[in-house]
């Protein structure tokens, strides 16, 4: 789209707000009425045809709480954590291309600020378990650092080891290579590297990891820590971690479609377009919800364990082999 | 030697490093309001002491001011997941001490409807404790169950917890053909559901690793803390009331007494999955022995036991209750003890958490299927 | 009769040889054995059962009709699944027994309940606050005397 530059910049600001809200939003129906299958029940039905507008009900909700910052806790902190971890996400979207057509930023190093923006999201949730003053919030804190720590690494060797298979950051030039059949697509590229698939599998629990979702909800943990790091939040800043847990789940399953599953590409060679890039994204999160009603919850250090012993060292060997077959042929 | 240590660092200073965690009296994982005051290192728990006393009532109190007739709702509220056992200690103890002859159709019922109630309490458990370990899904599928028994219950009963069914010398009401035949069909629902859990949740990976060598309890700890029901044949002892000191038609059935010798949170996890499928057994037999005739014996209309002391035991969900009486011949009781299982099974949290990360030690407490008003009375 | 039971009434013939044990009718009375023992002596008897093997099931007390408290200790064997309650009794004016926490862990708790019950005062335990009352309950409820009904 070749829209002038202050405008370009508007247009991104409304509609990235906008898909990130209504995507938070119905995120949290498709979870529900998704986990509602899962165990046999309807989920909502009452607000809305199926439930359409729980949401909206469930944000008014909110909205209308009284915001309550605890005596004992960090003020200023505890009000600018919420805003610090919507904000990467929206960020992060800048660089994801939608389609050929649609996307923000074309950046030249899109993929470096995918992740160092979500790193921030980290910060954001150990500042707001930390000003909170809460134990339970401290220890999910802690939790979240060495969880975050030890996936990124993981995470990071799978990203090298598709860049050395596409010699490029720029996540629009990833997408077009991938063009042309789903025999094409990264995850099935095994010419440049056999183990694609197990290469996709450590991004995708590592994506959990990162977003802390189930299996690896440590920092929620309701049952052990009650709400984790979100404990003393009421009302819509609680809301604000709410919707940045499913922003942060979009951003990291539209980085997974366009690096892994071709972005924008049709698996068929013809008619791509926006239509397949949300395809692909929404069957991607709808495996995350699938896997956080299926499965319970680990515990911390295994969590570690696998990140230490298992993902870093298979991550690393494939990287290795990937560079060894790029140098051979 | 664990106790000197426990009482060593009992009323000195904690270090710097090390907090106090106040878990509960409302917190998700305690099931109740019970609390636990943990001084952690970090994730580490260097001693957790559980707090009980939150819903204490005085049961035993009450047993000494009202006749037996009336003291007989109270069992029910109890341990309120596993009301029918509770009801059968109190009444097999003043038949026993009475004399009174219970016709054998209403032993069979009472076994029936008591491991009707065993199965819904383990199943409460199972959908608690994969709730515990962060797995959502497994509840519902285990109230759904649970659900169907509270049905069949309620149609004889008239209640869906605290069932009061029994009374001194029989039953409250006969059971009609439709409970037969419903109950009949459940064992046939249930079988299939207990493989199926077995293949979902039970060989899940995940959920072996988060309890195999989780919170090891020995046979030794569990005899010096008496502790019992599925803890103690999840330490590998064959120990069951039902059959150290057999009750109503309990010899007469055909029932194993489910021993897993590893100890661990996986093993009372199994011990418990395995006890339903015993009962199905238990009830497919008795539904198919019981025998037509009368429901209750003649039994005085003010219930006034001999003077003397009498003790009866039976096989709760949570291990072995028992209620001893003090008579001193008049109709209400001198005095009433309450020995319930999940007392003595929280006895030794304290022992066993020590040096457990938290979530192995909220695993740990999980496995004990504690229910609070039963540990308080 | 019990190999187990048999062997445990001679080691308290020779190591307490004051304490009373009778056989009652279990049917009626639930326990296989009943011992009889000193205030004094409660942790002997506790110490030969231990050696035996067997588990505590439940401390508990009460007020006997002559006005003295009774401590009444409840222990299972696992394997041989018989049952010995051992007996004491206590002055009402002295209400002191020693503790057996330190042989049975499980006490612990135990006594703690027949202190605040009966206000049974356990010698040598490490923590004698109240389990389940109100931390600064100073009444005993199950004593006789005490009538808290409505």
């Amino acid at each position: 789209m070749n829209v002038p530059e202050p405008y370009r910049l508007l247009l991104y600001l409304v509609g990235t707000l906008a898909f990130v809200g209504l995507n938070a939003a119905y995120l949290v129906w498709v979870e529900r009425k998704g986990a509602a299958r899962f165990q046999r029940r309807p989920g909502p039905t009452e607000v809305g045809p199926a439930g359409l507008l729980q949401p909206i009900a469930d944000a008014l909700k909110l909205l209308s709480k009284q915001v309550l910052v605890p005596p004992e806790a960090d003020r200023l902190l505890f009000r600018l954590a919420p805003l610090l971890v919507l904000m990467p996400a929206l960020m992060c979207l800048a660089t994801i291309p939608f389609s050929a057509a649609l996307g923000a930023r074309d950046l030249n190093l899109g993929l470096v600020m995918v992740f160092a923006f979500g790193s921030i999201n980290v910060l954001a949730i150990m500042l707001g378990g930390w000003a909170s003053r809460n134990k339970y919030s401290i220890i999910s804190a802690a939790r979240i650092v060495s969880q975050n720590v030890a996936y990124e690494i993981p995470m990071l060797l799978v990203v090298i080891t598709l860049l050395m298979v596409t010699g490029t950051m720029n996540l629009r030039e990833i997408v077009e290579q991938q063009a042309g059949g789903f025999w094409h697509w990264h995850i099935l590229r095994l010419t440049a590297n056999p183990l694609m698939p197990v290469t996709f599998l450590i991004f995708f629990i590592c994506l959990l990891a990162e977003t802390n979702r189930a299996p690896f909800d440590m920092a929620e943990a309701e049952s052990e820590l009650v709400a984790g790091a979100f404990t003393e939040y009421a009302g819509m800043s609680f809301g604000v971690f709410f919707m940045a847990e499913y922003a942060n789940v979009l951003v990291g399953c539209s980085l997974a479609t366009v690096l892994f599953f071709g972005g924008w590409q049709s698996p068929v060679g013809v008619g791509s377009g926006l239509l397949w890039f949300l395809l692909k994204l929404y069957l991607l999160i709808f495996l995350v919800v699938w896997v956080r009603w299926t499965f319970p919850r680990t515990q911390f250090y295994r969590l570690l364990n696998l990140s230490w012993t298992l993902l870093i060292p298979v991550s690393l060997g494939i990287l290795l082999l990937t560079a060894g077959l790029l140098k051979v042929f | 030697m664990l106790l000197e240590q426990t009482i060593s660092t009992r009323g000195t200073e904690p270090a710097p490093e090390t907090f106090v965690l106040n878990l509960g009296p409302q917190h998700p994982a305690t099931h109740g309001v019970l609390r636990l005051k943990l001084t952690m290192d970090g994730e580490y728990i260097l001693r957790g002491e559980p707090v009980p006393g939150y819903i204490h009532r005085m049961h035993e109190k009450m047993g000494e001011n009202r006749t037996y007739a009336q003291f007989l709702p109270n069992t029910s509220r109890i341990d309120y997941l596993a009301a029918m056992h509770y009801t059968h200690a109190l009444v097999a103890l003043v038949e026993r001490a009475a004399g009174i002859e219970v016709p054998p159709r209403a032993e069979y019922v009472r076994v029936i409807t008591s491991e009707l109630n065993r199965i819904s309490s383990h199943l409460v458990w199972f959908g608690a404790y994969l709730l515990d370990l962060g797995g959502f899904t497994p509840l519902l599928y285990a109230f759904d169950d649970r659900e169907k028994i509270l049905d069949l219950l309620e149609a004889i009963t008239g209640a869906r917890l605290t069932y009061g069914y029994y009374r001194f010398g029989g039953l409250a009401n006969d059971v009609d053909a439709a409970f037969v035949e419903g109950t009949r069909a459940f064992v046939t629902y249930m079988q299939p559901r207990l493989d199926l859990y077995r293949k979902l949740v039970t060989d899940n990976i995940i959920l072996r690793k988060r309890l195999e060598d989780i919170g090891p309890i020995s046979a030794e700890m569990c005899r010096r803390y008496g502790a019992s029901g599925p803890v103690l044949r999840g330490a590998g002892v064959a120990c069951d009331v039902r059959r150290t000191e057999p009750y109503s038609v309990y010899p007469s059935l055909d029932f194993a007494v489910p021993v897993f010798p590893e100890g661990d949170c996986l093993a009372r996890y199994r011990v418990r999955m395995e006890e339903m499928a015993q009962s199905l057994r238990i009830i497919d037999q008795a539904l198919t022995q019981l025998p037509e005739g009368p429901i209750q014996a003649k039994v005085p209309r003010v219930i006034k036991l001999p003077p003397g002391e009498y003790y009866s035991a039976v096989e709760a969900a949570r291990g072995r209750f028992a209620i001893r009486v003090v008579s001193d011949g008049k109709d209400i009781p001198y005095r009433v003890k309450l020995r319930t299982p999940s007392f003595a099974n929280l006895t030794l949290f304290e022992e066993a958490s020590q040096g457990m990360m938290l979530p192995d030690a909220l695993a740990l407490l999980g496995s004990l299927d504690l229910v609070i008003p039963d540990i308080d009375r | 009769m019990s190999a187990v039971l048999d062997s445990l009434e001679a080691a308290f013939r020779e190591g307490l040889p004051a304490a009373r044990c009778e056989r009652p009718d279990p049917g009626v009375h639930g326990g296989h054995l009943e011992v009889q023992v000193a205030p004094g002596e409660v942790v002997g008897a506790t110490q030969i059962l231990d050696r035996h093997g067997f588990a505590i099931d439940a401390i508990t007390g009460w007020t006997d009709r002559h006005g003295r408290l009774e401590g009444l200790c409840d222990f299972f064997h696992f394997t041989a699944w018989e049952h010995v309650a051992v007996r004491t009794r206590v002055p009402r004016d002295l209400p002191e027994l020693p503790s057996i926490a330190g042989v049975y862990a499980g006490a612990n708790w135990h006594e703690r309940e027949t202190h605040e019950f009966f206000g049974i005062r356990f010698r040598g335990h490490p923590n004698l606050t109240p389990l389940l009352l109100p931390e600064d309950a100073t009444y005993h409820p199950l004593r006789k005397d005490f009538s808290g009904v409505a």
